[in-house]
C-alpha cells in the first residue's frame, strides 16, 4: 500500500465519490452481471423479473469466471450501454 | 521548516562520541573511547551494535537514529562537547590534536596514527535518510494522507482521482515531498499564491507535492514557486488565461545563473522535449493550477483547441551565446539575477528565412510573419514572443545591431496603413474600425513584443509564439526573481 500526499485543495472528500443514484429505475437500462457462481442465475432471474416490473430494461451479462475481475471489454460494454448495474454474489 | 518541527531529543551533557561498529576509524579509536570515559566521563552513542565499544552503561544505543538525525551527525566518529542537551563544539573523524583540544586531555590514543577520516553516519545513509526524514519531520507536512489500496495501480489510482494532465505522474509520497522541499529555504506552510480559478491559498508544500508529480527535482522547485507567484497576479491573470477559448497557456522563460545551474536547455530543441527541467517545471505549474486551483479542461478551462504547450512550456534563454542583453535585462533585471518571465502564449510556429544576408532583409521578413500572429488584421490587442535562433541572431551580431536598434527597426516595419486593414477592406469582414482610416497603426503596443535568444546552432529559422489579449482586459507578461 502506498500513502501519498493529496495534491489538491482538499475541498473534496478523499474517498472517491459514488456515482449519483437514479431516483427511479423506470425507463432506465439496468445491467445484471452474473459472476458465474453456481445458481447466481436463479437469483438474477428473479431480480430481472422485479426490475422489469419497475419499468426497467434489463440486460444480462456473465463474467467468464468469478475468480477474476470482469474483462475490460465487458466492463466497457456495461458502462456504455447501461444506466445502472447490479453485480450478483452467490454462496 | 524549523517552526513545524517536533522538539529535539537532548544529548547527554558532557563529552559525547557518536560511533558505529561498521566504521574502521571507530574501531581504531575504541581504546580512546574507553580512556575518555574513565578520564572525562565520556558517553558513547552507538548507531549499530549496542555493545560497541563496550557492554557498559555509558554506551547508549541510538536504535532509531533519533539523536543522530536531530543533532545533524553526518560522520562517525563525531566527538561533541554537549551543554544543556546541545552539542556546542564538535569534531569529526579521528584527529588526536582536535580530540585533545575538545576534551582538554592529553596523551590520547597512544600508538594510533595522528589522523584518520571517519565514515558516513547511518542517519545520512541513503538507505535510511528518506525514511528518517519522514519519521522525524514528516509531521511538519499538512497535506491529507491518501492511502492507495494495495490492489490499485498507483498511476491508475492517481488518474482516477483526477490528479493528472493525462500523462503519468510520480506518486507524491512523504519521502519524495520532503526531499523536494529541500530545494527551497521556504517553510512548507508558507503561502505562495492564491491560485485560480477556485482562488485557493497554495502553500510551498502543495507546490512541492505537484512538483514531485510533474517529475521535478528539488533544484527545480524555486523556479516553479517563482512561476506560480508570477502567474497568480492581477497582471498575468491566470484565471483568464485558463478560461479563454483561445489556445494559450503560460510560457515560462528562465534567465540568469539558475538556468545553467539546474541544467536547463537553451540550445538544440530548447522549446521541445528531452530536458528534464524544461519539461517538468512548466508541467508542475500547470498541475498546481489543475489540482490546487481546480482548473480542468471542460470546467473553467474552455479552450477551443488548447495546445500541446499547455502540458507545460518552459525554456531558457541562451545568454552566453547572445550579443544582446537578455529578455530579463530588457525588462529591468540584472544579468546576475535569476528570473522567470511568464507570457501568455500559443505553441510556437516557425518563420523560415534562409536567404536574408542583411539585418534589414531579415527584419522585414520577421515583420511579415509577426503581423500574422492571431490575425494579420488585428492590431495592438495582442502581444507576441519572438525567439531568435543563433543563426538568425548572427545576422544582427555581424552587422553590430543592438537589441534597441533591432526593436526600433522592427517596430517601424510593424507599422501599417490603417486603410489596408479596415473592416471589409479586401473583402474580409474582420478588421479595424473606421477611425483607423488614414492612420499608421503599430502591430504591437510598447513592450508587447518579447524577444528571446534560444535554440540550436543550425537552422535559419526563428520561432514566433502568438499571445493573447493584453493589458487589463487580458494578460501582461510578468517577471519574478527566483530565490532559494
Amino acid at each position: 500500500m502506498t500513502t501519498v500526499l493529496d495534491p489538491t485543495s482538499e475541498q473534496a472528500p478523499a474517498a472517491r465519490e459514488r456515482a449519483t443514484r437514479p431516483e427511479s429505475l423506470a425507463g432506465l437500462t439496468v445491467g445484471l452481471l452474473d459472476i458465474s457462481k453456481p445458481r447466481g442465475n436463479v437469483f438474477l432471474d428473479r431480480v430481472s423479473e422485479r426490475l422489469s416490473g419497475l419499468g426497467a430494461t434489463v440486460n444480462r451479462y456473465t463474467k467468464p469466471t468469478f475468480t477474476k475481475p470482469a474483462p475490460v471489454d465487458l466492463r466497457h460494454e456495461i458502462a456504455t450501454t447501461c444506466d445502472a448495474v447490479i453485480e450478483a454474489l452467490a454462496d | 521548516m524549523s517552526s513545524d518541527l517536533p522538539p529535539v531529543p537532548p544529548l547527554p551533557d558532557g563529552l559525547v562520541a557518536v560511533v558505529k561498529r561498521d566504521c574502521p576509524t571507530c574501531e581504531l579509536v575504541a581504546p580512546v573511547l574507553g580512556d575518555l570515559h574513565e578520564r572525562a566521563g565520556l558517553t558513547v552513542i552507538t548507531q549499530d551494535d549496542p555493545h560497541f565499544p563496550a557492554d557498559a552503561d555509558w554506551v547508549h544505543h541510538d536504535a532509531d537514529l533519533a539523536l543522530s538525525w536531530h543533532h545533524d551527525i553526518e560522520t562517525v566518529p563525531t566527538l561533541l562537547q554537549v551543554s544543556e542537551g546541545v552539542g556546542e563544539q564538535r569534531t569529526v573523524g579521528w584527529s588526536r590534536s582536535e580530540w585533545e583540544q575538545l576534551s582538554g586531555l592529553d596523551c590520547l590514543g597512544d600508538g594510533l596514527p595522528d589522523w584518520r577520516p571517519g565514515c558516513g553516519s547511518l542517519s545520512v545513509d541513503p538507505a535510511y535518510a528518506g525514511e528518517l526524514a519522514v519519521r522525524f519531520s514528516g509531521s511538519s507536512l499538512h497535506s491529507r494522507r491518501i492511502e492507495l489500496a494495495s490492489l490499485e495501480d498507483e498511476w491508475e489510482a492517481m488518474w482516477d482521482r483526477g490528479w493528472s494532465d493525462g500523462l503519468p505522474v510520480v506518486p507524491p509520497t512523504e519521502t519524495r515531498v520532503l526531499r523536494m522541499l529541500e530545494g527551497t529555504t521556504r517553510g512548507p506552510s508558507e503561502v505562495v499564491a492564491v491560485v485560480p480559478p477556485s482562488l485557493v491559498e497554495c502553500t510551498v508544500e502543495k507546490v512541492a507535492v505537484n512538483a514531485v508529480m510533474a517529475g521535478c527535482t528539488p533544484e527545480h522547485l524555486p523556479v516553479v514557486i517563482a512561476a506560480l507567484e508570477a502567474v497568480c497576479t492581477d497582471e498575468f491573470n491566470m484565471h483568464g488565461v485558463l478560461a479563454t477559448t483561445m489556445s494559450v497557456g503560460p510560457v515560462l522563460v528562465v534567465n540568469g545563473p539558475v538556468a545553467e545551474r539546474i541544467g536547463m536547455n537553451s540550445g538544440i530543441n530548447s522549446l521541445g522535449q528531452g530536458n528534464r527541467a524544461n519539461s517538468t517545471i512548466g508541467r508542475a505549474l500547470q498541475l498546481v493550477v489543475r489540482n490546487v486551483g481546480g482548473g480542468h479542461p471542460g470546467g473553467v478551462d474552455r479552450a477551443t483547441f488548447g495546445s500541446p504547450a499547455k502540458v507545460g512550456f518552459c525554456f531558457a534563454e541562451d545568454e552566453a551565446g547572445s550579443p544582446w542583453t537578455s529578455l530579463a535585462e530588457s525588462r529591468g533585471w540584472r544579468a546576475d539575477q535569476s528570473t522567470v518571465t511568464v507570457f501568455t502564449g500559443e505553441s510556437p510556429r516557425i518563420l523560415a528565412d534562409e536567404r536574408s544576408r542583411t539585418p534589414e532583409s531579415l527584419t522585414k521578413h520577421l515583420a511579415q510573419a509577426l503581423q500574422a500572429t492571431v490575425s494579420p488584421r488585428m492590431m495592438l490587442g495582442m502581444d507576441a514572443m519572438l525567439v531568435l535562433s543563433p543563426e538568425h541572431m548572427a545576422r544582427y551580431a555581424d552587422a553590430g545591431w543592438s537589441r534597441d536598434r533591432f526593436m526600433e527597426e522592427l517596430s517601424a516595419e510593424l507599422t501599417f496603413d490603417g486603410d489596408d486593414l479596415l473592416a471589409g477592406a479586401g473583402g474580409i469582414a474582420a478588421g479595424l474600425p473606421p477611425t483607423a482610416a488614414g492612420q499608421k497603426i503599430p502591430k504591437f503596443r510598447p513592450g508587447g513584443l518579447l524577444v528571446v535568444h534560444s535554440g540550436g546552432p543550425a537552422g535559419l529559422f526563428s520561432a514566433i509564439i502568438g499571445g493573447w489579449a493584453n493589458g487589463p482586459r487580458g494578460s501582461d507578461p510578468v517577471t519574478r526573481e527566483i530565490t532559494p
